[in-house]
């Protein structure tokens, strides 16, 4: 069982560098910040335009995933096999979630053109509640 | 650090193992890999219904309430608090896998102390929002909440909210049990009498991988 030895200890003694962990953590938490400023410019000024603001959000979400996986767990330190077990099947998202999306639009303009019903009663406006009694916080 | 390879290593010609990684941890990759599909199927099917609808009501409009401001509309204050919490715990179980490549063990207690406290936390602010939220009157099946267009809206918003979050916060709830084990076996020393702290790492990856979640969950329920 000699392999025992190189494979089921890992690089468990090698040094650990925490530089990288606290630069994450300030990436993280900028990002964030980003997507909350903007989040706010918008709701004050309708600024920038709700689609180009949700693609803004989407990409830094990822850059959020990638900085987590990268450092957080460590992946972007292991070798490149380990690294491809992981990355390729993760790409299997990319036709998920085109796939459900396309489908769920498809299926809301075959409901509007031919569901005559839904399509009303998505252009009723139902009438603003009156000032909510004090709730209980 | 990046583990030192020499040049020309033949890693799939037997004898080691081809990813260089212990056998647990590899399949705490692949059992992560198979729940990122779980929370994947959730998140996917609820963006295929938000497609699927002509209006959906306004996540500022839904989540503006923060503890001690009753009648304040502070959309996204208190959600980036739990983003800032969870995020924080992060780093802290980082530290304690870093404490536990040097051999730390007094370290490595003190990280697993604030990575737990930090999931308690986190817990906390989620029990806050789910109460507040009851008491606004939504749950499974009730919704308050008028589309943003002010037409009527259906369950499916607060359905999608409270399964996923719900299902996200069991994932935060168990993260915590798994780091209180960690915790108990390091201050027994079993990782001592062991010679190396990888519990603490693959307990680190579930850890880090709930964060990974919420960064997918803050943004689609909150900001999109």
């Amino acid at each position: 069982m000699s392999s025992m030895e190189t494979t089921g200890r890992d690089n468990a003694h090698t040094k650990f560098d925490t530089r990288p962990i606290w630069r994450t953590f300030w990436v993280l938490l900028v990002i964030t910040l980003v997507e909350i400023t903007l989040a706010t410019i918008h709701m004050k000024t309708e600024f920038p335009p709700k689609m180009v603001l949700n693609g803004i959000y989407l990409i830094l979400t990822c850059a959020k995933a990638f900085y987590i996986i990268a450092e957080f767990m460590h992946l972007r330190h292991e070798i490149k096999n380990m690294i491809m077990t992981i990355a390729v099947p993760a790409c299997l998202f990319i036709w998920f979630i085109l796939a459900f999306m396309i489908d769920g639009a498809s299926y809301n303009a075959l409901r509007n053109r031919y569901d005559r019903h839904y399509a009303d009663q998505s252009k009723v406006k139902v009438e603003q509640p009156a000032e909510k009694p004090n709730s209980p916080e | 650090m990046a583990h030192v390879v020499p040049a020309g290593q033949k890693w799939w010609s037997g004898g080691k193992s081809p990813f260089n990684v212990e056998y647990g941890k590899l399949m705490m990759w692949y059992f992560l890999m198979s729940d990122s599909f779980t929370f994947g199927a959730f998140l996917i099917s609820y963006g295929t219904d938000r497609f699927a609808s002509n209006s959906w009501p306004d996540p500022n409009e839904a989540f503006k309430a923060f503890p001690g401001f009753p009648h304040t509309s502070l959309p996204l204050v208190f959600v980036s608090l739990m983003t800032f919490i969870l995020i924080m715990s992060s780093v802290t179980m980082v530290l304690a896998v870093a404490a536990g490549h040097s051999g730390d063990r007094k370290k490595v207690t003190l990280y697993m102390i604030l990575t737990i406290i930090g999931g308690l936390a986190f817990l906390s602010c989620q029990a806050w929002e789910w109460t507040h939220l009851w008491h606004e009157g939504a749950w499974w099946g009730r919704n308050p909440f008028q589309n943003a267009d002010h037409s009527q809206s259906t369950t499916n918003f607060t359905n999608f909210f409270f399964t996923i979050t719900g299902f996200h916060g069991f994932h935060v709830f168990s993260g915590v049990i798994v780091n209180v084990i960690m915790l108990i076996k390091n201050l027994r020393g079993d990782f001592v009498r062991k010679g190396h702290y990888l519990m603490i790492e693959k307990a680190g990856l579930y850890w880090h991988f709930v964060d990974l979640v919420w960064v997918f969950v803050f943004t689609c329920f909150y900001l999109l």
